[in-house]
C-alpha cells in the first residue's frame, strides 16, 4: 500500500499541492483525476520521487521515502515502473532495446535471458512483430504499449501512468486501459494512473481521487462518482456533451 | 547574480556527472557511440576547414611579405606557427562549438522535452552520468582531430604556397622545420584538452537544464554555442598568458 500523508509541494512560492492525504491499494487501479492545473502531474512526480515534497510523507509498503538515503531511494525507484504521457521512449533505440534497457541497467542476466524476458513482455502487450522497429516507426498506441512493456519488464511493485491514453483514439484508449488493469491484477502491483479521461474512469476506476486546486476534493470508486453530490466532481464528470446527454436521459427516466 | 547562479549549477552538474556511475558495459557502448557521433562525424568538416585555413594563411603571409630581403621560407614558418598555435586548436574548436555543441544541446534538450531524462531518473539512473560522462570521455579523443587538423592545415599551406607560385617546395620545407619549438605542440594540446572538456560539458549543461518545448531547444543550442565560444576565447587568453608568457 502507498500511504500519502499531508503532502505539500510548491514552486516559486506558489503552493501546488495543499495537504493531500490518501492511500493506494495493491492489485487495484487507482486513478487521479482533475482538471488541468489541479496538481495531478506534480502529485504523480512526488509519488515517483522526482519532486521532493516540502511537507508530508509518502510511505511505500511501510517504508517512508524521505527517511531513506540516496542509495535506498534509488533501490526503491528500481521497483517502480512509469508510463509517461508522451511514452518517453529512447528514440535512438529499437522497441526491443527500449524494453531491454532496464534489464541491462539493473540485472546481471545474460543477453539471451534478457531477450527471452523482453519477448515475453512484448507478447503480453501484443507487440511481437515490432521488436526491431524504432519508436518513430510505430503508432502512438503501439508506443504506449512499448512504454508499458518497458515499465513492467523488471516486475515492479508500483506502476505509475501519466495520462496513458492521451492522444489515442477511443478504441485504442480502451485497449490500453484494459491492458493496464489486466497487468495490475496479473502482477499484483499498485497502479496509479493520472488521467482526465472519463472513459478510463468508467472502465478501470477501482479507486478514484479527484484533485482540485491542489486539494483532495473527493475520493471513491467508479460507481460512486456518478452518484456523488459534490458539485466540483459533478461539473467535471458531466463536462462532456455525451455524459450530459446520458445524465439528462437518466433524469428523464429514459 | 543570474550568471553566478548558472556557474554554480554548472559545477554542481559536474559533481553529478562524476557520481553514481552507470554500469560499465553500458557506458562502454555509449562511449563508442559518442566517439562515432562527436569525433568521427566531425573529421570531414575539420579536414575541409583546416586545409583551406592553412592555404589562406600561406597566401596572406606571402602577399604581405613584399620586402625582397625577407626570405620566402618565412611563409612556411608563419603558416606552421599560426596553424599549430591558434588556427587548429582554437579556430577549429570554435567551429566545433557550433557543430558538436549544438548537437549535444539539442539531443539532450530533446530528451528533456520528451521526458526521456525523467524516464531515466525514475528508473533510478543518474541521468547526468549516463548522458554527459560518455561525451566527456569521447571528447578526450578530440586532440587527435586537432592533430589531423594541424597536419592538413600545413599541407594546405604547402599546396597554396608552392602551387600558387609564392614559394619553392625546398624553401617551404626548410621554413617548416626552422626554429621548431616542441613545447608549442605541448601548449596547443593542453589547450585542446581543456577545449574538449568545455565542448562536452557547456552544451550538455544548456541541454540538460533547459525548460520548455521545441523553440527552447533551439534557443538553448544557440546559447550553448555562444557560451562555449566565449569560454574558449577567454580560456585561450588565460592559457596563453600562463603557458607562453
Amino acid at each position: 500500500m502507498i500511504e500519502v500523508t499531508d503532502l505539500h509541494k510548491g514552486f516559486n512560492g506558489e503552493e501546488i499541492l495543499k495537504g493531500i492525504t490518501t492511500t493506494f491499494e495493491r492489485g487495484k487501479t487507482n486513478l487521479i483525476i482533475g482538471t488541468s492545473g489541479s496538481g495531478k502531474t506534480v502529485f504523480l512526480k512526488c509519488l515517483l520521487g522526482l519532486f521532493t515534497p516540502e511537507k508530508g510523507s509518502i510511505c511505500y509498503d511501510g517504508t517512508t521515502y524521505s527517511d531513506l538515503n540516496t542509495q535506498q531511494q534509488r533501490d526503491l525507484r528500481e521497483q517502480m515502473g512509469m508510463v509517461f504521457q508522451g511514452s518517453a521512449l529512447f528514440d535512438s533505440m529499437t522497441v526491443e532495446e527500449n524494453v531491454m534497457f532496464p534489464l541491462m541497467m539493473f540485472t546481471k542476466q545474460k543477453k539471451e535471458e534478457m531477450l527471452e524476458r523482453v519477448h515475453q513482455v512484448l507478447k503480453r502487450v501484443n507487440l511481437e512483430n515490432a521488436e526491431k522497429k524504432l519508436p518513430s516507426e510505430i503508432s502512438g498506441g503501439m508506443q504506449k504499449r512499448v512504454a508499458i512493456a518497458r515499465a513492467i519488464v523488471t516486475r515492479p511493485k508500483y506502476l505509475f501512468c501519466d495520462e496513458p491514453n492521451s492522444g489515442l483514439d477511443p478504441r485504442t484508449a480502451i485497449v490500453i486501459d484494459n491492458l493496464i488493469k489486466e497487468i495490475t491484477e496479473e502482477y499484483d502491483i499498485i497502479t496509479v494512473i493520472n488521467t482526465h479521461d472519463m472513459n478510463s474512469v468508467m472502465e478501470i476506476g477501482e479507486k478514484i481521487i479527484f484533485l482540485r486546486y491542489g486539494h483532495l476534493e473527493w475520493e471513491g470508486d467508479k460507481t460512486q462518482i456518478f452518484k456523488t453530490d459534490n458539485e466540483a466532481v459533478t461539473d467535471f464528470v458531466y463536462s462532456s456533451n455525451l455524459f450530459k446527454k446520458v445524465r439528462n436521459a437518466q433524469l428523464k427516466g429514459l | 547574480m543570474f550568471y553566478l547562479d548558472d556557474i554554480g549549477r554548472y559545477f554542481l552538474m559536474l559533481k553529478g556527472v562524476f557520481s553514481r556511475m552507470t554500469k560499465g558495459s553500458v557506458l562502454r557502448n555509449l562511449i563508442f557511440k559518442e566517439i562515432d557521433d562527436l569525433i568521427i562525424g566531425s573529421l570531414g568538416i575539420t579536414i575541409f576547414l583546416a586545409f583551406f585555413i592553412g592555404a589562406v594563411v600561406a597566401i596572406q603571409t606571402a602577399l604581405n611579405l613584399t620586402n625582397p630581403l625577407i626570405p620566402k621560407k618565412l611563409i612556411a614558418f608563419a603558416s606552421r606557427q599560426s596553424v599549430i598555435l591558434e588556427f587548429a586548436p582554437t579556430f577549429i574548436s570554435v567551429i566545433m562549438a557550433g557543430k558538436v555543441g549544438s548537437f549535444i544541446t539539442s539531443s539532450i534538450g530533446t530528451m528533456r522535452v520528451t521526458e526521456q531524462i525523467d524516464a531515466l531518473e525514475v528508473m533510478g539512473i543518474n541521468s547526468l552520468n549516463y548522458l554527459v560522462f560518455p561525451k566527456i570521455i569521447a571528447m578526450l579523443t578530440y586532440p587527435f582531430v586537432i592533430a589531423i587538423a594541424m597536419f592538413v592545415g600545413i599541407f594546405g599551406a604547402y599546396i597554396a604556397g608552392v602551387y600558387g607560385g609564392f614559394v619553392s617546395s625546398t624553401d617551404f620545407l626548410t621554413g617548416l622545420r626552422e626554429e621548431f619549438i616542441p613545447y608549442h605542440l605541448v601548449y596547443a594540446f593542453i589547450k585542446t584538452f581543456l577545449y574538449s572538456f568545455l565542448l562536452a560539458t557547456i552544451p550538455s549543461f544548456h541541454g540538460y537544464y533547459m525548460k520548455g518545448g521545441a523553440l527552447e531547444v533551439g534557443k538553448a543550442s544557440t546559447s550553448a554555442f555562444v557560451w562555449t565560444t566565449v569560454v574558449i576565447i577567454i580560456s585561450n587568453y588565460i592559457l596563453t598568458q600562463l603557458l607562453l608568457s
